[in-house]
């Protein structure tokens, strides 16, 4: 289920800087930067504050506006 | 116990290799992993500096380092008006503008001269523990996985935080506590480069603008602004895209790089060890609230913690006492002001344009002689009471 959801988050790669805002930000330290890459792990409760923190709006909740 | 090292240091940014450096010099063995593949790079840093602290933690600057100097700080208000500032008043973070890519190494290479060892592209991805007390790294390199075993692991992972955080300590932020930033290094631009300008107000909601010279047409253009002012996705490049088309210096400035980031501006935090574990730099949240410059504060902590290793690998001590020496020692030095900082910070951010242009106007008329938020409030209190009133406990 929450696998699901995890699944539903998208990191566009042509705006991502790999700069690690969103996991500083992240309450759940459910982020992991991967040298270029993001990982969400299950401790994610989507709170999306990633989705805000991106300085250059790379992270996405898929169905949200 | 037999183990690898003494001391792991995760994350070689300043507060890492200064912790290393000091720690190593000491007699402790050390190594220093980094999970970017060049030391310095990419950079997440408006690269604004002072001087004044450089002997007290024995750093000495090369000339690749320094990228430029300025004679102080311009402080721009809302309705254009400036308020010039001499470096020696403009306190800890102007007068140099570094180049990191240069000035990380050059730490680094301290490190290692003192005895450190470094390894690049080495991640860590758990913490291993017996109980509550680490005991060592589980580190992802270009060689495998494997465990590294260390009497205390140092998170110096920056901004981003994850290894206290495995380690329990909470090292977690409230959105007013937190900003987005975006830079562009831009070139072909129109400045006054004997200064690193400040641009405040409504233009970075619960933030700055800065503009610190690289050399005469470059300069590090970027802006940041409180988390809890963001209203929508990329809001912070869009903010610093309006800013430069409305500034005739920098419209036909064109970026040869960019640069994402965040920043802590809390509060110092309730703690920083445990059994086999210290947090340095911004991964302890050290950094000053109101300019958001770290590397000071890292250095000057760095150094603290290095020398506090050193002696609990001579005495076999890693425990949450031994290293509360250097939670006692870098608060002696930082946590007063961080606090009083992060107290006007949380004025500041609820302040008017009108008001900015007015205390703007008001420092001219009266001067300052000193860039402190303390002498900056008594200056104001002077002449217009009233528009300290807010700031009120903060005299």
């Amino acid at each position: 289920m929450k696998k699901d959801k995890l699944d539903e988050f998208e990191v566009d790669i042509d705006k991502c800087m790999h700069c690690g805002a969103c996991v500083g930000s992240c309450p759940q330290n459910a982020i992991t930067l991967r040298e270029v890459l993001i990982e969400f792990n299950d401790d994610c409760n989507l709170c999306k504050r990633c989705i805000k923190v991106c300085p250059v709006g790379a992270i996405t909740l898929v169905g949200d506006d | 116990m037999k183990r690898d090292y003494d001391v792991v240091v995760v994350g070689a940014g300043p507060a890492g290799s200064m912790t290393a450096k000091w720690a190593a010099k000491n007699g402790a063995k050390v190594l220093m992993i980094e999970k970017r593949q060049e030391i310095g790079s990419p950079v997440r840093c408006g690269e604004g500096i002072s001087r004044s602290w450089h002997d007290s933690v024995g750093l000495k600057l090369d000339k690749k380092s320094v990228a430029w100097e300025v004679k102080g700080a311009k402080i721009v208000s809302p309705n254009g008006s400036s308020f010039l500032l001499s470096e020696k008043m403009a306190g800890d973070e102007v007068g140099i503008v570094i180049d990191r890519v240069f000035f990380d190494k050059l730490l680094a290479r301290d490190a290692i001269k003192a005895g450190s060892d470094l390894q690049l592209k080495t991640s860590a991805t758990k913490l291993l523990k017996e109980g509550d007390k680490v005991v060592g790294v589980r580190v992802k390199s270009m060689e495998g996985t494997r465990d590294i075993t260390c009497g205390c692991v140092v998170a110096a992972d920056g901004f981003e935080s994850q290894v206290g955080r495995w380690a329990g300590i909470d090292t977690s932020l409230a959105p007013r506590d937190i900003t987005s930033c975006f830079q562009y290094r831009l070139t072909n631009i129109d400045q006054d480069y004997d200064y690193c300008e400040f641009v405040l107000g409504s233009k970075a909601p619960g933030g700055y603008i800065w503009i610190f010279p690289k050399n005469k047409d470059t300069a590090n253009v970027g802006m940041g602004m409180q988390l809890s002012k963001l209203s929508g996705p990329a809001d912070v490049k869009k903010h610093l895209d309006k800013f430069i088309q409305g500034d005739p210096r920098l419209r036909k400035g064109r970026p040869l790089e960019l640069v994402s980031g965040a920043v802590s501006i809390c509060a110092p935090i309730e703690k920083t060890v445990g059994d086999g574990i210290l947090l340095v730099g911004d991964a302890a949240r050290q950094i000053d609230p109101i300019t958001g410059g770290g590397i000071s504060n890292s250095c000057k902590a760095g150094k603290v913690a290095g020398e506090v290793l050193a002696k609990a690998a001579k005495a076999n001590d890693f425990s949450e006492k031994s290293l509360t020496r250097y939670e006692n020692g870098w608060r002696d030095l930082l946590e007063n002001n961080l606090y009083r900082n992060w107290l006007a910070k949380e004025k500041l951010v609820t302040l008017s344009d009108e008001t900015f242009d007015k205390i703007i106007a008001t420092l001219n008329e009266v001067g300052v002689d000193k860039m402190s938020t303390f002498a900056i409030l008594k200056a104001i209190e002077a002449k217009y009471p009233e528009l300290v009133k807010e700031f009120q406990d903060l005299l």
